[in-house]
């Protein structure tokens, strides 16, 4: 269990006086009331994606503009009191769990889109608008929003920055970061600063860059200028199924080898293979060891030619099946299963957890091997689901989590599982975040004066630590929670 | 300045930090020097470079990985990813016929700088996003690592892309890691010639918007007579599976039919105009020295005309658009007035300047980066002494007095 801060014990002692203060900047207005108190109705916000851990906040505030989280903001600031930024709650790694003393400001309001411009490639949105939102708002005009994770239907932009969030088309296009031209940030001291705009690239320091992926440590996102891109003709899929880990490792280092990058290059192995069968009934091969699901974009023909040199590759490792989509239905039919993957995983362990460490692409067969006799150890199943391409890992690890002593295990397996990841090269998250969830595996990525120069620069944003503390940075050397902190 | 140390490896960086930092005095960062005369003089009582640590550290072309010390110039680099048919993705660019120099860029300069080449405007990003991992020694004279030889890593504050672009005013970069791309297997580029600069963009966003996949999207104001290109044309670049491109260069020559006449480019006469693209050699022309000011906007590509409008309406200048309008290179007189009106033009399209090149006596006494908002510029100087306490890095590079 990963230990939450004692909280501040003056603070809830003032929650009325709070909550009627905060009741005067966000007023009750056409959408409802903007301050949420009511315990009943905290309740939805007390977990996110990591829904092992669970904490009411103080209260719940639902701003509608830019202005009035300033107003809150300033407010907080002023009389000290802690800040968790929430967008649609679907971190994995418990981002966007409140706490006891803690105001969660909610972005879901801020969901409008206030420009799009085709010329210039750009669309300008507020935080809360979902990820899907901006694909939906543009398709028509044969445009999309490119990064994809697999929550895009629920999760938030101001969210993906937070997380510098990637998907499985990222191999292309890139993750977050590479999509974003502009962000207008609030600072814990109320203090609204526009950072970049239309236009690429900033002349001064990279503020744009360093915001992105801080995990609501630096400030609040209120409003987001990403890219648009026109998209490609078409898109088709063809799996691949192959006797073992190892040689599934093989065609992936083969298949970049060539020049060949595909948009998207998904692994999936045998117990992930069958959970999504069971559940998608895609027609995955049950004898396969591993599987791969590669995507490329183009014309017809473009596609024919491309997927033509990948069957060739693939031939050379002696698959059990190629199966190539012959039309777009087919091409879904090979995502169907990829896709629903966590929800098949729910359906045969209803908990899991899901780890998210990059590896180099080379040592897969090695970690995969390793992990297997975790999983023997621990006595826990685990289902690998990953982009190959870029070596993210995601193992689902699956317990009981009405039992303790299972959910005990599963972290420690996962904790270990991470540890493999630093130790051949790879690191702790890809794309899921530190949150509470690593916060206390930093130091195995990190020596201490590394740790500490990050630090110091979220201190230069927060000098206060009032924005999400407790997250990202072990609690020892956490100015926030340091006893004499601790009123 | 009492001459520059040239370390030989980290322990050396960190060394001469150190002494830096206890003497008080501070060091000019700089791995070749190539770009010494990019922003303002730095005041500093000696040099820092990082020429001396070179060398590819980790090359996995099947992981599309590649490693090398700060100081490796950056051909020595494309030389070992071309074996392996593969490139810099950013397309780094040689300013040395703007600045002068004969020496090749460092990639630690590169990424210190975030320089990137026309493929700015495909979705591969700028330099800083092709940035994996970095080790760098911050002013407290500790290594720091920020990333590593992944392809994603989100773990902690993201350093590395404060530190890229950063010019040396926050750490010294000893190794970077960063990813690589395989080649394409073709390359050829459409030159539309079309009346006016507003016409140019508009093709060039007709290019962007296309599925086609252009990879590079320039205007030259006035042609490029050796090449055939009179008057105002706009250059775009397909890169691709070689087969792909006939196709693809039909079917875009349909989507720019309305602009203007079209003329293909293929092989070396392609590669060559991108490299001058690239370099902003075009925008020399045929004069020599560095005694005119060269600036850099960046807006938004339909701003870009009208901030050339502005420009023109200012001074004697001289024009290069690239990253699809959004990108002008501009070229004039080395005055405090004609800074003044690259200032007003930046701001009033929303966009962003650089005062690439001029002489001392400007780049001393103007502020070459637009300022910043006080809230940011005040968390700016507490980042910086967070990383660079002693002020000993590049002081001055930036923003006077800091
Ligand atoms: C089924 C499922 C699949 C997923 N698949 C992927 C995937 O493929 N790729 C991937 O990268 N992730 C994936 N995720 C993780 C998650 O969806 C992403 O991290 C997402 O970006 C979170 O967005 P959100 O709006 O839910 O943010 P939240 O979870 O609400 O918040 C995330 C973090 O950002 C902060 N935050 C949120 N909004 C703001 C703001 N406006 N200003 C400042 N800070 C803010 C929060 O405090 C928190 O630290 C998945 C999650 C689930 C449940």
């Amino acid at each position: 269990m990963i230990e939450l801060p004692a909280p501040d014990r003056s603070v809830l002692a003032r929650r009325e006086e709070i909550l009627a203060a905060l009741r005067t900047l966000l007023p009750p207005g056409a959408r409802g009331e903007g301050v949420i108190g009511d315990p009943i109705r905290l309740k939805p916000y007390e977990t996110d994606g990591l829904s092992a851990y669970r904490q009411p906040p103080l209260a719940v505030v639902l701003p509608e503009t830019t202005e009035q989280v300033a107003a809150v903001l300033r407010y907080c600031h002023a009389n000290r009191i802690r800040i968790v930024p929430r967008g649609a709650g679907t971190s994995l790694s418990g981002g966007a769990l409140p706490l006891e003393d803690g105001v969660v400001i909610g972005m879901m309001r801020m969901n409008r889109i206030l420009e799009v411009d085709y010329a210039d490639r750009l669309a300008v949105v507020q935080a809360g608008v979902t990820n899907i939102g901006i694909t939906q708002a543009v398709a028509a005009d044969g445009f999309f929003y490119a990064p994809d994770p697999s929550s895009q239907l629920a999760c938030m932009i101001g969210g993906n920055v937070m997380m510098n969030s990637g998907g499985a088309h990222c191999l292309k296009y890139g993750v977050t970061a590479n999509n974003l031209l502009g962000l207008t940030f609030v600072t814990i001291e109320g203090e609204v600063i526009q950072l970049g705009g239309g236009h690429l690239d900033a002349a001064g320091y990279d503020w744009l860059g360093l915001i992105t992926g801080s995990e609501g440590q630096l400030g609040i996102v209120t409003e987001v200028t990403v890219r648009i891109l026109r998209a490609a003709e078409g898109a088709r899929a063809m799996l691949g199924a192959f006797r073992s880990n190892e040689v599934a490792g093989q065609v992936v280092d083969a298949i970049i080898a060539s020049g060949i990058i595909p948009v998207a290059l998904e692994f999936m192995d045998r117990p992930a293979i069958h959970a999504c069968e069971a559940f998608a009934n895609a027609g995955y091969p049950l004898d396969a060891e591993a599987m791969l699901i590669i995507e490329v974009e183009g014309n017809l023909e473009e596609q024919d030619f491309l997927l033509g040199q990948l069957k060739e590759i693939c031939a050379r490792f002696d698959p059990i099946s190629l199966r190539v989509a012959e039309t777009a239905e087919e091409s879904l039919a090979i995502w169907k299963g990829r896709k629903g993957a966590f929800g098949a995983v729910g359906r045969i362990s209803p908990d899991y957890l899901c780890m998210d460490g990059t590896i180099p692409t080379g040592e897969l067969p090695h970690v995969l091997r390793r992990m297997g006799e975790m999983s023997e150890a621990y006595g826990l199943k685990v289902a690998n689901i990953f982009h190959a391409g870029d070596g993210n890992l995601h193992p689902l690890i699956m317990f009981d989590a009405n039992d303790p002593v299972s959910f005990g295990k599963a972290e420690a397996f996962g904790a270990d599982i991470l540890k493999l990841c630093v130790e051949v090269g790879g690191c702790l998250t890809g794309e899921h975040g530190v949150g509470v969830e690593k916060r206390d595996l930093m130091p195995v990525q990190f020596l201490p004066h590394e740790l500490a120069q990050q630090r110091r620069i979220k201190s230069a944003f927060d000098p206060l630590w009032l924005l999400n503390p407790a997250k990202v940075f072990p609690l020892e050397g956490n100015p926030a929670f340091a006893p004499q902190a601790v009123a | 300045m009492n001459g520059v140390m040239v370390p030989a490896d980290e322990a050396g960086v960190v060394e001469a930090v150190r002494q830096a930092v206890a003497d008080h005095a501070p060091l000019a960062v700089e791995g070749n020097g190539t770009k010494r005369g990019m922003l303002r003089p730095v005041q500093a009582a000696r040099g820092l470079s990082t020429s001396g640590l070179r060398g590819i550290t980790l090359y996995k072309p099947a992981e599309m990985v590649l490693a090398a010390r700060a100081g490796t110039p950056i051909p020595e680099i494309e030389a070992a990813l071309a074996e392996h048919g593969q490139m810099l993705i950013g397309e780094p660019p040689d300013f040395s016929a703007l600045f002068g120099t004969s020496l090749p860029a460092t990639l630690g300069g590169i990424v210190a700088t975030n320089l990137t080449g026309p493929r700015r405007i495909a979705s591969s990003g700028a330099v800083r996003d092709q940035v994996l991992g970095v080790r760098a020694v911050t002013g407290h004279a500790e290594l720091v690592r920020s990333g590593g030889r992944v392809h994603k890593d989100v773990t902690g504050l993201d350093l590395r892309k404060l530190l890229a672009g950063s010019h040396g005013t926050l750490g010294v970069l000893t190794e970077i890691t960063l990813k690589v791309l395989p080649r394409p297997g073709g390359a050829l580029t459409l030159a539309v010639a079309v009346e006016t600069l507003e016409q140019a963009v508009a093709a060039l966003s007709a290019g962007l918007g296309s599925p086609f996949g252009v990879s590079g999207a320039a205007v030259l104001p006035d042609g490029e007579p050796a090449l055939g290109l009179h008057g105002p044309t706009a250059l775009l670049r397909l890169e691709d599976v070689a087969e792909f491109l006939p196709h693809r260069s039909a079917a875009l020559r349909g989507v720019l039919a309305g602009f203007g006449g079209v003329t293909l480019l293929e092989g070396e006469a392609s590669g060559m105009l991108w490299r001058a693209v690239r370099d902003a050699r075009l925008l020399l022309g045929g004069t020599a020295g560095t005694e005119e000011a060269v600036w850099r906007l960046s807006v938004r590509p339909k701003a870009g005309p009208g901030v050339a409008a502005a420009l023109r309406a200012a001074f004697q200048a001289r024009l290069l658009l690239d990253w699809g309008g959004g990108l002008v290179w501009v070229a004039g007189p080395a005055t405090a007035a004609a800074h003044e009106a690259v200032v007003w033009a930046a701001q009033a399209a929303g966009g962003t300047f650089t005062l690439f090149r001029a002489p001392d006596s400007l780049r001393a006494s103007v502020a070459v980066l637009p300022e910043e908002p006080a809230p940011l510029a005040a968390i700016g100087a507490r980042v910086k002494a967070a990383m660079d306490p002693g002020g000993v890095l590049n002081p001055g590079r930036m923003r006077a007095g800091g």
